[in-house]
């Protein structure tokens, strides 16, 4: 057996184009970042080589600590919200007849296709007071007269949740899509309505797909910078939106490379965290 | 206590789009007892199973429950008990949380829970393994924690779907012993649904045979096997050889040779089972009546069962089967006749 698990000169020689790929493009880029963000940087627009921490002891102002907890917050809140309508959801999908089944998930699939641009304007004119929901809600009586639901936290929530659903669902749908038939079933032979079924059996099973789902969602709109600056007020801009600030407008490549890798450390303390409570209390 | 689970199925049809599952059956099963739905794949026996209890509605016909009208119960309100093809374990649950499960939906008290749960396990030999994960037992085991979790809830019907398929040979012979034992110590009405007719006649008080949705005989195992209605039965449970011929002037002639059979019959085309153990060999001349000449094909001798493959002009060979100390010696080729006694002649077509 070992002679069999001992790697050859082919399955080295395999290694290497997956090992090239992630050292150029993955590694490289990291360490670059990581080396920009302890340049000095020169007013004006330009960075120089050195070793200091100035643009890393600039995360501690409050504004950013407080905009570090606000960007957690609300992406957590997504991540949430998503998986609470994702999982159901993908679950009814999945026990669906073929043809709406699949008529949906296409049309799910296919707003992936569409770039967080079209996605920010679309319900900035959707929330907006012009031409948004409210018109039709004052059309049907409900309202007085149309309002702008945007920007607003609201908005914002509701865009990131807008892009990062179809995501949730693609994380749930190849195991959903397998669960045995006969184990909801078994349920209901001993007693179980379909509703406590879905909570005694489909839930509990789906426990890690359901991590799963909420921190991709998490991850994923904590890259998201475009919804916020679109649909929010600067309070509810999140760190993405000032990483893009300092590098494009205050041309502060270190700060904004600084803040790059704190998010990117944060997100993978956060994944860190949630999957080491996920696994320490399943029983 | 009256006996509980007695099941009437009235003109029970089911089509899925356009092809008929279930084809009109009536059925009246008796409470208390063991009953076979047996049949090859695609028969429509699981369709049957899933029907009673209602995780599939009948198009047609309706399904009463010790004369009550369940046609349009959910499951859950049904008062069953089953045991699935897959198990259907919760994996996400130990032992004895699957056999739980029924008890804590019902809201039943901690104490009586744990109560029951050990004797349950006690009951199914899994005494102790409670607290185990479902990944971690055997095939049998799981098999066994199935059956409990079924039974938990003292259900007016137990119903098992091919129960033992997944486990090998040996084991399934034990358990199937073991189900029917447990069965009869409870007495609950139970219906099994099994493509294998060794199973359905080891297990059942009563078999039903299903051939492409419909029944095609009700009766208990061994006059299943002894007495075939139809060319269907007689070839599905065990073997046997079927003899084709005419009737004429009240008399059988297959192959232009006069049988005597168990009853009379009408003029007509007839068809009779032979059971290959109930068929004689010999090498001496062939009698007038209930015997016909061939030559030999082939001679299979296993040890335990003496096999002999005839050729008596019939569209199939003939085979005769016996223990191999009644062994007649034959060769490949040699001449002989093959004699069927009159009771061995079962009319199944005619």
């Amino acid at each position: 057996m070992s002679e069999l698990r001992r790697p050859t000169a082919g399955t080295r020689a395999v290694l290497v184009f997956p090992l090239a790929m992630l050292g150029i493009f993955f590694l490289a880029p990291f360490g670059i970042m990581l080396a920009t963000s302890f340049y000095h940087r020169i007013e004006g627009g330009f960075y120089e080589p050195a070793l200091e921490l100035a643009s890393w002891r600039r995360l501690l102002q409050p504004v950013f600590v407080e905009r570090t907890l606000f960007s957690v917050g609300i992406c957590l809140l997504a991540g949430a919200v998503c998986i609470v309508i994702a999982f159901p959801f993908t679950y009814f999908l999945t026990r669906m007849r073929r043809r709406p089944h699949v008529t949906l998930l296409v049309l799910i699939m296919s707003a992936l296709a569409l770039s967080e641009v079209i996605v920010g304007f679309a319900w900035s004119v959707l929330l907006g007071r012009a031409a948004g929901i409210s018109n039709v809600l004052v059309w049907l009586g409900v309202m007085d007269e149309p309002v702008a639901y945007q920007p607003g936290f609201i908005a914002v929530l509701l865009g990131l949740c807008y892009i990062a659903f179809p995501y949730c669902i693609l994380t749930l749908y190849p195991q959903l899509s397998r669960l045995d038939p006969e184990l909801t079933e078994a349920a209901q032979t001993m007693g179980a309505s379909p509703w406590r079924t879905f909570w005694t059996v489909v839930v509990p099973i789906g426990r890690p797909i359901i991590m799963a789902g909420f921190l991709l969602a998490f991850v994923f709109t904590l890259g998201s910078y475009l919804i916020p600056t679109f649909l929010g007020r600067p309070e509810h801009w999140t760190l993405s939106v000032f990483i893009s600030d300092q590098a494009t407008f205050n041309a502060n490549v270190p700060f904004a490379a600084a803040m790059a890798l704190f998010l990117t450390a944060l997100s993978l303390v956060v994944v860190g965290v949630v999957t080491l409570v996920e696994s320490q209390t399943r029983r | 206590m009256q006996a509980r689970g007695g099941l009437r199925l009235e003109g029970l049809v089911k089509r899925f789009g356009d092809v008929l599952a279930v084809d009109g059956v009536h059925l009246e099963l008796p409470p208390g007892q063991l009953i076979s739905f047996l049949g090859p794949s695609g028969c429509g026996k699981t369709t049957m199973l899933r029907m009673i209890a209602g995780l599939e509605r009948p198009t047609e016909g309706r399904v009463y429950l010790d004369g009550e009208d369940v046609t349009d119960r959910p499951p859950h309100l049904r008062d069953i008990g089953m045991v699935f093809q897959t198990l259907a374990l919760f994996p996400h649950l130990s032992v004895a949380g699957n056999v739980a499960y029924g008890m804590r939906i019902r809201g039943a008290p901690k104490r009586d829970i744990d109560a029951r749960v050990n004797e349950l396990l006690d009951l199914v030999d899994l005494h102790g393994l409670g607290d185990r994960r479902i990944l971690q037992l055997s095939g049998g085991q799981r098999q066994r924690v199935a059956t409990a979790r079924a039974l938990a809830l003292e259900p007016r019907l137990f119903l098992l779907d091919e129960p033992l398929s997944a486990l090998d040979a040996n084991l399934r012979e034990q358990l199937q012993v073991e189900l029917r034992l447990l069965q009869q110590k409870l007495g609950i009405t139970t219906i099994m649904v099994t493509h294998d007719q060794r199973e359905a006649m080891t297990m059942s008080d009563l078999v039903v045979v299903m051939n492409q949705g419909r029944v095609e005989q009700v009766g208990e195992p061994l006059e299943v096997y002894r007495r075939p209605e139809t060319p269907f039965v007689a070839s599905f449970i065990g073997r046997t050889n079927i003899l084709r011929g005419q009737v004429s002037d009240g008399v059988v002639r297959i192959a232009g040779r006069p049988f005597e059979v168990d009853r009379p019959l009408e003029p007509g085309p007839v068809a009779i089972s032979v059971r290959p153990e109930d068929a004689h060999l010999q090498t001496t001349s062939t009698p007038e009546t209930n015997a016909l000449p061939g030559r030999v094909v082939f001679v299979r001798d296993l040890g335990e069962l003496f096999e002999c493959y005839v050729d008596c002009g019939l569209d199939e060979h003939v085979v005769v089967a016996g223990s191999p100390r009644e062994r007649v010696n034959v060769v490949q080729g040699q001449p002989v006749s093959v004699s069927f006694p009159r009771e061995a002649c079962v009319v199944v077509e005619g």
